[in-house]
């Protein structure tokens, strides 16, 4: 999988970290947070039920098998549904408008991301439209994101 | 139990919108005081309590000087008050206490002696929802309505059908925050906070509480009331983040409690006379309409824009004006309750004639909890 890790927008001149919220990585998360900050997305996978699952657990949802592991992504997805935000979350207040989304990754799961490198209109935003995901880096995590897949160019 | 289980008591603190004077439990007893009043009964026969976790009915209970044997602190957002109400029903039935005080008071405008609301950012909605820049409800309870309207062929100004729809309520009620008419073009002029929705899809954030008392209809023969029977409920859980909802386009906390509800009752839509679905947002009551099962799918913006939710129409819908014009303190439900209690009392403001059954609908967080009341008038 191919990825951008993008910096400057959220890390400031002294390279602390955003103000953008930062994730806590849990036990049973910081694999993921790991990969992210390399820039690979990963998702669990049960090899019981061979379904892939969103958000990270150490046992299946589907059948609570422990019989899991990590599954590397392709970075391909497409937009579920999206909202264009106009009243700005800690952190992106000199971005408004910006969208907020649920993409349906290749391998089968949801996620909440944020879609960039596209104007935040409803004009510009179809739903099921194709998207390869970027990381933003935020002091040691960096947050998957998605743009369009035929605007990958950054 | 052959009687069942009826409300006797329902009121509002004495004014909702803008109260810095009041704090968080001043609502909850104001609240419980009108209600203790509504029903007549003596304070000291009330041996069970309800509330959410903060401040909590052990804290509201001892306030009030009350010694309950029962206490249920449910604590699932805007709809805990019509889950208290079921597990009341059940705790009644069982014997394990006689009267049922449920009270809600919020300080949502004012933030008096109200708890902070951050989650976790260890919690999974901490970490995989909180990191996009989402303002809490504005930017993720509105988030599958895209979905919604690609899959029913929904419209964009269908939420301003609804926005319109219960102003009309609202212009008949003198305690309704918002009561001047409204036409779609005022809707769609009004700034956008999230598309699809604008500022006037969304609900005020007031002030306020209210209180329920509930016993047995054996108990309530005592009382100089006009109760309101619970004839069905039902509860119906998602996840905790809106992007973990299963279909966009549904809700399990509406389509699986609904049924529970109406099964129990021995009823169905076509039984229903009066209805309440929690609207933070203009499309809950669309999603409500369709997941209850009162329209088939992709009809419910149609149905509302045809004026059958309306006042004159068919099936009145958030008779009080809702959470987008009556008022929305953060966890509505209460009041949602309430309105369905006058409408069978016959006292509403803007009263129906001849309500016999009435649908509560909950909702709580964000298309997470969901709780259902099918009441019935004496």
């Amino acid at each position: 999988m191919t990825s951008t890790i993008s910096t400057a927008r959220t890390t400031d001149a002294t390279g602390t970290r955003s103000r953008r919220p930062v994730p806590t990585p849990t036990p049973d998360t910081e694999f993921y947070w790991t990969e992210a900050a390399a820039g690979r997305l990963v998702v669990r996978r049960c090899l019981d039920c061979d379904v892939a699952y969103f958000y990270p657990r150490d046992f299946c949802p589907g059948c609570l098998s422990t019989n899991v592991d990590w599954m590397p992504c392709s970075g391909r997805a497409t937009l579920h549904t999206f909202v264009i935000e106009h009243r700005p979350g800690p952190g992106y207040e000199d971005d408004v408008p910006y969208v907020v989304a649920v993409v349906d990754l290749e391998e089968g799961p949801r996620m909440m991301t944020n879609i960039v490198g596209v104007d935040p209109d409803p004009d510009s935003l179809e739903l099921d439209m194709p998207l390869t995901v970027v990381f933003e880096r935020r002091g040691e995590i960096a947050v998957p994101m998605f743009e369009p897949a035929t605007g990958a160019a950054r | 139990m052959s009687g069942g289980v009826v409300i006797v008591g329902a009121a509002e603190t004495d004014t909702l919108g803008r109260l810095p004077d009041h704090s968080t439990l001043m609502l909850h007893t104001e609240a419980a005081r009108n209600a203790i009043a509504d029903s007549g009964i003596d304070p000291r026969d009330i041996d069970g309590i309800a509330g959410v976790s903060a401040p909590g009915p052990l804290t509201v209970a001892h306030a009030l000087g009350l010694e309950p044997r029962w206490m249920d602190t449910t604590s699932v957002g805007g709809t805990s008050f019509l889950t208290h109400v079921r597990h009341a029903v059940a705790a009644l039935e069982a014997g394990q206490c006689s009267v049922v005080l449920i009270t809600h008071g919020e300080s949502g405008r004012s933030r008096v002696g109200a708890p902070r609301y951050a989650p976790d950012p260890a919690s999974p909605v901490g970490q995989f929802e909180a990191p996009y820049g989402v303002t809490g409800p504005p930017s993720r309870f509105t988030l599958p309505f895209a979905r919604f309207m690609k899959d029913t062929g929904t419209e964009r100004r269908h939420l301003a059908d609804v926005a319109v729809a219960q102003r009309k309520w609202a212009s008949m009620n003198p305690r309704a925050k918002f009561r001047d008419p409204l036409t779609v073009d005022d809707v769609e002029a009004s700034p956008w906070i999230a598309w699809p929705f604008h500022l006037l899809e969304c609900c005020l954030v007031t002030d306020g509480g209210g209180a329920l008392i509930l016993t047995t209809a054996d108990r309530a023969r005592d009382l100089d009331v006009a109760p309101v029977r619970v004839l069905g409920t039902g509860e119906g859980y998602e996840g905790p983040g809106i992007s973990m909802m299963e279909d966009m386009t549904s809700f399990k906390g509406f389509a699986r409690s609904g049924a529970a509800a109406f099964a129990s009752a021995g009823l169905g839509p076509k039984d229903i006379d009066h209805v309440m679905i929690y609207d933070a947002f203009a499309h809950l009551p669309l999603y409500g309409l369709e997941d209850l099962g009162f329209v088939g799918r992709g009809e419910a913006g149609e149905f509302v824009r045809e004026g059958h939710t309306s006042p004159g129409g068919s099936l009145p819908v958030n008779t009080n004006g809702g959470g987008l014009s009556y008022t929305h303190t953060g966890m509505y439900g209460m009041f949602a309750v309430i309105e369905s209690v006058r409408q069978l009392q016959g006292r509403a403001a803007a009263q129906v004639p001849d309500v016999r059954t009435s649908l509560v609908q909950g909702n709580g967080g964000m298309f997470a909890a969901g709780a259902t009341l099918v009441l019935g008038a004496a």
